[in-house]
């Protein structure tokens, strides 16, 4: 399979009242066709502020401070807005947090929906009513064709992110970028629209960037998964790489602070500390004043790539040769043996 | 669902009818409170011509009785006889006066806000730019200015200096532009001044948000978008400012020579003249109340949210 997008030493700051804030801090990714890629952070960590870069969208107060994204060999930070105008929407898409907010209250949504439709095929009204209708079947609104002379407030919360992503759609996008699309939504619903989503890369083969806090979310619907912290990218591998075989104590902490049925009753883990302030980055290892097992170099320099296999990469001092064996908590330990168990059988 | 439109308009007539006898009411009343007269040169007149001159108008009456006698005349559509002007029905005086008001106010509502609507946009599209700078300083200047200065500098420049428009008078549409200016100056101010605030609010809501992750440029956005979400709070503001400017252009139709109701009105208070001044604050408080129905009905237009319930609900 190819790649449809590649990042490259993305470094972007924010000009603040307080000083210049590094969000990010030299993220590379690839991103394959029709893959779905998880980029998984905590808040501030800077996967939102990547989605952003990628449609160039990021706020006034933001700089490009250096790198490239290439979609299909074309680097989007050298286009013009104008060009990026008939990129979005049209070639990579994305839907937002909150279903609540992300509809026109004014326009009915099978307006909303033809809309960038009719802008980018400059198609007439029938065309486009048709090709909207299609999609609002294929998202699953019931009723669509009457429906969709309805207003926003005539939806539930579920079906708004429904029709949001039918008009993320419409234009069969190379990209859809999903920022937290079902942060927002209650759980069951939850289920329904990553079920969907699903359910349509099937259809569409559309590649997936989807930005989230939730583990338990990405186990569901990502191939891969980047784990970002700080403006970085510390950790990326295929999903049963980062679930089953996580070696960044960073990937360690999150893992261990998911519920799991095994290990209820226990007091939910968290991670010590909070996340950096990126106007003083720590030194080194970003994340090594939170680190249970932070070297000495770790506050000193910070750590190289390590390849662990041809999809998994990780950036953590842990791995160089020169540091000594790490036992990693035994949450994780039980996850090694049960998938090097699991990959020996077949 | 048309039911639902129907009963509702019903109600609102029906409450606006309620609204007007009140105000009818308690104008009479008050009017009869005022110590002066309708007559002048009262001493110089005998006892007895002062009995025939209020006999002769009904005003020997208690005022109870003369209450119940115009409000029988006015359900038959009969406002009486002005005092001032022997012999002419107030209907006639004001159905020919009401004309150029109306029209001015309209004109100058249209006018201003539109005209304010497109400069509040520009400046929140452009947000923090010379253009915001600019727009910000006329909506001040139009605000904070009397629209009698304006309506001198109008009449010095367009009517004296360059000739091009006549300065004052009612004749053909062309009497009317600068009127309609001076009149149209705290509106747009007042539009401007709204409709920025508001679509700078609505430029950081998450449907524009969406709107450019569609691809649309900042004219799309703002007219698709932008400018519908914004114009909601500002109907509000309509209503009271068309009836304002319907009502309040009493300086402007006397500088202009405009034969307009606002001059009217204060003749006929200060001359007692009854059946005028009741003509006049009917016609004003009509006014009002037809408006704040429009504004309402607005309102469903532009914002689906707020139709009459029942509606698209089928």
């Amino acid at each position: 399979m190819g790649n449809i997008l590649e990042v490259r030493d993305l470094q972007i700051s924010f000009d603040t009242y307080a000083g210049r804030v590094r969000a990010i801090r030299g993220v590379g990714f690839d991103l394959r066709q029709g893959e779905t890629l998880a980029i998984v952070g905590e808040s501030g960590s800077g996967k939102s502020v990547t989605s952003r870069a990628i449609m160039r969208l990021l706020a006034n107060n933001a700089n490009i401070d250096g790198g490239h994204i290439y979609f299909k060999g074309d680097d989007l930070l050298a286009k013009s807005e104008r060009q990026m105008q008939g990129v979005r929407g049209k070639e990579i898409s994305m839907i937002f947090q909150d279903p609540m907010t992300s509809l026109d209250p004014t326009m009915n949504i099978g307006n909303q929906v033809e809309e960038s439709y009719r802008k980018h095929f400059r198609s007439g009204k029938g065309e486009a009513s048709a090709r909207a209708l299609e999609l609002l079947e294929l998202v699953g609104i019931p009723d669509a064709k009457r429906r969709m002379k309805q207003y926003p407030h005539q939806f539930s919360g579920g079906q708004r992110q429904r029709i949001v992503i039918a008009n993320a759609l419409i234009c069969d996008p190379d990209i859809l970028i999903a920022d937290e699309p079902t942060t927002a939504l209650d759980v069951t619903i939850q289920a329904q629209i990553l079920d969907l989503m699903k359910d349509i890369q099937k259809k569409v083969s559309t590649s997936i960037i989807f930005i989230t806090h939730d583990l338990g979310v990405v186990a569901n619907v990502a191939d891969r998964v980047a784990v970002m912290y700080a403006g970085k990218i510390v950790e990326i591998g295929l999903t049963d790489e980062i679930f089953y075989d996580p070696r960044h104590p960073y990937t360690w902490g999150l893992l261990c602070s998911m519920p799991t049925l095994a290990a209820s009753g226990d007091r939910l883990y968290s991670i010590p500390g909070s996340p950096p302030n990126m106007l003083t980055p720590p030194t080194g290892d970003a994340f090594h004043p939170r680190n249970p097992y932070a070297l000495a170099i770790d506050a000193q320099e910070e750590p190289p790539v390590f390849r662990i296999s041809d999809t998994h990469q990780v950036s953590s001092w842990l791995l160089d040769p020169r540091a000594g064996k790490v036992e990693p908590p035994g949450e994780i330990r039980r996850r090694q043996e049960w998938f090097a168990a699991h990959r020996a059988a077949g | 669902m048309m039911k639902g439109l129907g009963g509702y308009l019903l109600k609102r007539v029906f409450y606006m009818l309620a609204t007007l006898w009140l105000i009818i009411t308690i104008t009479f009343f008050l009017m009869k409170l005022l110590p002066a007269s309708p007559f002048t040169n009262l001493d110089k007149l005998s006892k007895t011509q002062v009995e025939i001159l209020y006999s002769q108008y009904g005003l020997d009456k208690p005022v109870a009785v003369q209450y119940l006698i115009y409000m029988r005349g006015f359900a038959k559509g009969d406002f009486g006889v002005s005092f001032q002007f022997k012999n002419q029905p107030v209907a006639d005086l004001l159905s020919e006066r009401v004309g150029p008001s109306l029209q001015l106010g309209l004109q100058a509502i249209l006018f201003g806000t539109l005209v304010g609507i497109v400069l509040g946009a520009l400046a929140a599209m452009w947000q923090n730019t010379w253009v915001d700078a600019l727009a910000t300083i006329v909506a001040i200047l139009g605000r904070s200015i009397p629209n009698f200065i304006f309506a001198v500098i109008l009449q010095y420049v367009f009517g004296l200096r360059l000739g091009i428009l006549p300065i004052a008078m009612w004749k053909d549409f062309s009497y009317t532009i600068l009127p309609t200016l001076a009149l149209s100056m705290s509106p747009m101010a007042d539009a401007a001044r709204f409709i920025r605030t508001e679509m700078v609010e609505v430029n950081n809501s998450d449907y524009i948000e969406l709107a450019r992750a569609k691809g649309m440029n900042r004219f799309e956005i703002a007219l698709r978008h932008g400018l519908r979400n914004s114009l909601i709070p500002l109907i509000t503001l309509l209503g009271p400012m068309a009836v304002g400017l319907m009502t309040g252009s009493l300086v402007i139709e006397n500088i202009f020579a405009v034969p307009g109701i606002g001059e009217q009105f204060v003749k006929s208070i200060t001359t007692s003249d009854y059946p005028t001044i009741m003509a006049v604050t009917v016609l004003y408080s009509a006014m009002l109340v037809v408006v704040i129905l429009v504004v309402d009905l607005l309102y469903g237009i532009v914002d689906p949210r707020i139709r009459v319930a029942g509606e698209g609900d089928k």
